[in-house]
């Protein structure tokens, strides 16, 4: 896994060996090049993580904290390349918090904390990606006749068409689809703010586009 | 939800229950003895007791189908454990597990060179091999289910596949204990292929499931 890990924005811990280090007592060498060998990230997260299983929620909390921001870098990163939109990366970073929380006696802790973290995080990304596929594959081919037929001069108004196409939509659909396409929220924020389920804002969100698209098709072609 | 929302809801869960206890080859081993139990209770209750097994050469026999089975399910609840940890895949070395097949497959080979081929067939196809291609992997069903459910309760597996085949490994192995009870068959050839060859179709289906059964 070690090339693998290395693409994570946490660096690997614990794996680098002492080659180059200058020859002093064997029990100092062994140690100080364990330190200098692992990352800070490793450091920070392992230290904060290992005390909160010793008991404080203290370093719980800000473990979860450092962790948060660590996870939004790599899923933001790896979003953009796969082309996705990086409000699906608040999702989750929200999901993978939760999961690294119950099921945190997985972790072993005679080992580095940051591969530990990146298996998980690699796991959620790619089941995320695998179940979202289908979904986003549908997009595309609904989407080639508004593509095909709109020429640039309708980039300047396409805010103003977004209102008035939003406008032929139900509430419930229209709500969602302007709070996740056109303010930019992602569907846990989408669905706290209509008071809503997840699945709800995800279901209204793909039918109101459906509807969308074969209205645009409908008047155009 | 705002993450820095879920984070607070998540310190507060924390608060209620800080510490969690690892001790995942303690629970995975006991995953595979209770299900090693009900594959030893379906066993006798369908097939029955092997009559005459505690006498001369069925008792060597039965000690040499036993260490088979405990060296492949030792080695199968170690490598386990392991891989039910986020990442833990990195450390499981399928190879090392497939050692006590190669072991048995070379002493089978062994015994075969000493004689005829003539006596190749009775040898390897025994009295019952059919039924031994038969019990084995139904009988595998009770452990596999408890160590499927031990293994998505306790642990959190990032490939699922391996976790799978470990997971059929250790039911294949436990339910060649349960079926050894009654197996009229002494011949080492035979162990060999019926053994081997259902503990590693149960593997096979391990791995097939895995991705279904140990999502998370």
């Amino acid at each position: 896994m070690g090339t693998d890990a290395r693409a994570f924005v946490l660096p690997l811990g614990g794996r680098e060996s002492a080659r180059d280090e200058p020859a002093r007592d064997e029990a100092v060498r062994g140690e100080s090049a364990r330190l200098a060998a692992v990352s800070p990230a490793e450091r920070e997260l392992r230290g904060l993580l290992v005390a909160s299983l010793a008991g404080s929620a203290v370093d719980y909390r800000r473990f979860l904290e450092r962790l948060g921001s660590h996870l939004r870098a790599y899923y933001k990163g790896k979003l953009v390349r796969s082309g996705r939109a990086d409000t699906e990366a608040e999702d989750l970073v929200q999901e993978t918090l939760m999961v690294i929380h119950t099921r945190r006696h997985t972790y072993d802790v005679t080992q580095p904390v940051t591969p530990w973290i990146h298996a998980i995080a690699r796991y959620k990304l790619i089941d995320h990606l695998r179940h979202t596929r289908s979904a986003a594959a549908n997009v595309p081919v609904e989407d080639a006749g508004v593509l095909l037929v709109q020429g640039d001069h309708v980039a300047a108004e396409s805010s103003l068409d977004v209102e008035r196409l939003l406008a032929l939509l139900p509430l419930k659909m229209r709500n969602a689809i302007r709070s996740t396409k056109v303010d930019g929220l992602s569907t846990a924020e989408a669905a706290a703010r209509a008071g809503m389920s997840e699945t709800a804002i995800k279901v209204s969100v793909h039918r109101g586009l459906k509807a969308l698209a074969k209205r645009v098709g409908g008047t155009v072609r | 939800m705002k993450t820095d929302d879920l984070i607070g809801l998540l310190g507060r869960s924390f608060e209620r229950e800080p510490v969690r206890s690892s001790g995942m080859t303690r629970r995975l081993g006991l995953a595979v003895a209770v299900g090693a139990a009900g594959a030893l209770g379906l066993a006798l209750a369908v097939l029955g007791l092997r009559p005459g097994l505690m006498q001369g050469r069925p008792l060597l026999f039965l000690a040499f189908k036993l260490a088979f089975a405990a060296a492949v399910g030792g080695l199968a609840i170690r490598y386990l454990a392991r891989v039910a940890r986020p990442g833990g895949e990195s450390r499981v070395h399928l190879g090392i597990a497939a050692l006590p097949f190669v072991v048995v497959a070379a002493l089978a080979g062994a015994s075969l060179a000493t004689m005829p081929r003539a006596h190749w067939h009775g040898q390897i196809s025994g009295h019952a091999w059919l039924e031994c291609l038969v019990s084995i992997p139904l009988i595998a069903v009770v452990p596999f289910a408890v160590v499927t459910w031990a293994v998505r309760r306790f642990g959190a597996p990032t490939d699922l596949v391996r976790a799978g085949a470990l997971v059929g490994l250790a039911a294949g192995a436990v339910s060649a204990v349960g079926y050894s009870l009654h197996c009229m068959d002494d011949t080492v050839p035979f162990v060999a292929v019926w053994y081997g060859g259902t503990i590693a179709l149960c593997t096979l289906a391990g791995a097939v499931l895995g991705p279904r059964l140990l999502r998370w």
